[in-house]
């Protein structure tokens, strides 16, 4: 978008999965933004007075106004923003029910432990967040067929909200073998999600916005490398 | 409290969630916990997402909204029912969970910090007037609320106060009127029964034993 203001900004973090979400629904919405890239190590100002709360990426502002949490701007994006495509979120009180339901159990079955799995100091804590995460997946399984209908997405036809909230950390799951040596969605174990996400790199907006898959496995070993080692330091 | 401020009769079904019964097991297979709403036989599960539901559905039921209509205060309400859910749930009912002194004491003192935060949060969100929401109780005033008769049950336990003038001057005045509000009274469960589920719980988990 040439000239005037730019309404909107997000402070985020190239690594960061729940940025990618953010991301995904901006592009999915044909909305322009500016990008601040953060050092968490050294988190700016605008970061820290913009979430004092929780001090962390990903923040939305919109015509200088904070929005904080994902899911929360992925929301907010949806219901106010002006932009393309159709909702994320279904137009039924109940099917956004579900959607929101996927979304919670993505968030707090998957995402959680996966977000451990980095930052545990011993192998064997490191396999039983891998053990929880997957089987998160093959719930999530029952979930894909649950929201898609016999569909492509989550959505339905369309992206839709729970395929933007899992999107966000599709590259994390293509280099979840060569992190960890197992696949997150192993196609002879969960043939609709690993179909899935083969379906959602294709998306023009993915294509844009997640991350090089072998960046992130450089990323990823390095994490894994940097918190053992703090283990046999103490 | 969501379906008493839309007008909405419903059949409750007590559960014993020490003792899960085949119907909670078949409504909510993912998670097997209450709450769940069956409406028209169809089960919805996880409370913030049952609250919205009965938002959209009733709309304009009873004339009340329970999310706010503007975009950025509902982003603003759903931030702060986030963090009731993630740290202030978790955070006070370790306090019955905890198997000793030490570990008590600390979770106690998280409450203590996530409620200092709520205070601020309740400053910034009401803008003056009686409630989170405003003029009348919103979708922020009952995901805190419901906490309150948890956090009388954990004083005559252990003696510890939440909500007090002294500290949380805004909270202690907002629990008040939200105590007495339609919404509330006689819709939230006496704490004297909470105490009873309490010592039941931890009797069963072997956490270390109240005071009281």
């Amino acid at each position: 978008m040439a000239g005037g203001n730019v309404e909107l900004k997000l402070v985020g973090q190239w690594a960061s999965a729940f940025v990618t979400r953010v991301k995904l629904a901006l592009h999915l919405k044909g909305l322009s933004y500016e990008i601040i890239e953060e050092d968490l190590r050294n988190k700016s100002e605008l970061l820290l007075s913009s979430n004092p709360v929780h001090k962390a990426v990903p923040v939305l502002i919109h015509n200088g106004k904070p929005i904080c949490e994902s899911q929360i701007i992925v929301q907010y994006i949806d219901e106010t923003l002006v932009g393309v495509g159709p909702s994320l979120l279904p137009a039924d009180p109940y099917e956004r029910a579900v959607a929101r339901f996927w979304a919670a159990y993505i968030e707090d079955k998957l995402v959680a432990p996966w977000d451990r799995v980095f930052r545990v100091k011993t192998d064997e804590e490191r396999g039983e967040e891998m053990k929880q995460m997957l089987a998160a997946v093959d719930v999530l399984e029952g979930g894909f067929k649950e929201c898609s209908n016999g569909k492509c997405f989550f959505g339905g036809d369309c992206v839709g909200y729970v395929d933007v909230i899992l999107g966000g950390a599709v590259s994390y799951a293509k280099a979840n073998e060569a992190i960890f040596g197992a696949k997150l969605f192993d196609a002879a174990k969960t043939p609709l999600l690993a179909a899935w996400m083969e379906r959602f790199c294709e998306l023009d907006a993915a294509k844009a916005v997640l991350q090089d898959v072998d960046t992130v496995v450089k990323h990823g070993k390095f994490l894994v490398a940097k918190n053992s080692a703090r283990a046999s330091n103490n | 409290m969501a379906l008493r401020m839309k007008g909405v009769s419903y059949e409750y079904i007590e559960q014993d969630v020490l003792d899960k019964g085949e119907l909670l097991l078949k409504y909510n297979p993912v998670h097997k916990k209450v709450p769940v709403l069956i409406h028209n036989g169809v089960p919805l599960c996880e409370s913030q997402i049952i609250v919205q539901y009965i938002d959209e559905v009733w709309a304009g039921a009873n004339g009340a909204s329970i999310l706010p209509a503007d975009p950025y205060e509902r982003a603003t309400a759903r931030f702060w029912a986030a963090y009731v859910d993630d740290k202030l749930f978790p955070a006070w009912l370790g306090i019955l969970k905890a198997t000793s002194q030490d570990e008590r004491t600390e979770k106690v003192n998280k409450t203590l910090a996530v409620v200092a935060q709520l205070e601020l949060a309740l400053a910034q969100c009401s803008n003056g007037k009686a409630f989170f929401a405003g003029d009348s109780v919103g979708f922020l005033d009952l995901v805190v609320g419901c906490n309150l008769f948890w956090f009388e049950a954990l004083r005559r336990m252990f003696g510890v106060v939440f909500v007090e003038e002294g500290k949380t001057p805004l909270l202690a005045a907002w629990a008040e009127r939200f105590g007495e509000s339609g919404a509330a009274r006689d819709v939230v469960p006496d704490a004297d029964r909470a105490v009873e589920f309490a010592k039941k719980l931890m009797a069963r988990r072997g956490s270390a034993p109240a005071a009281n």
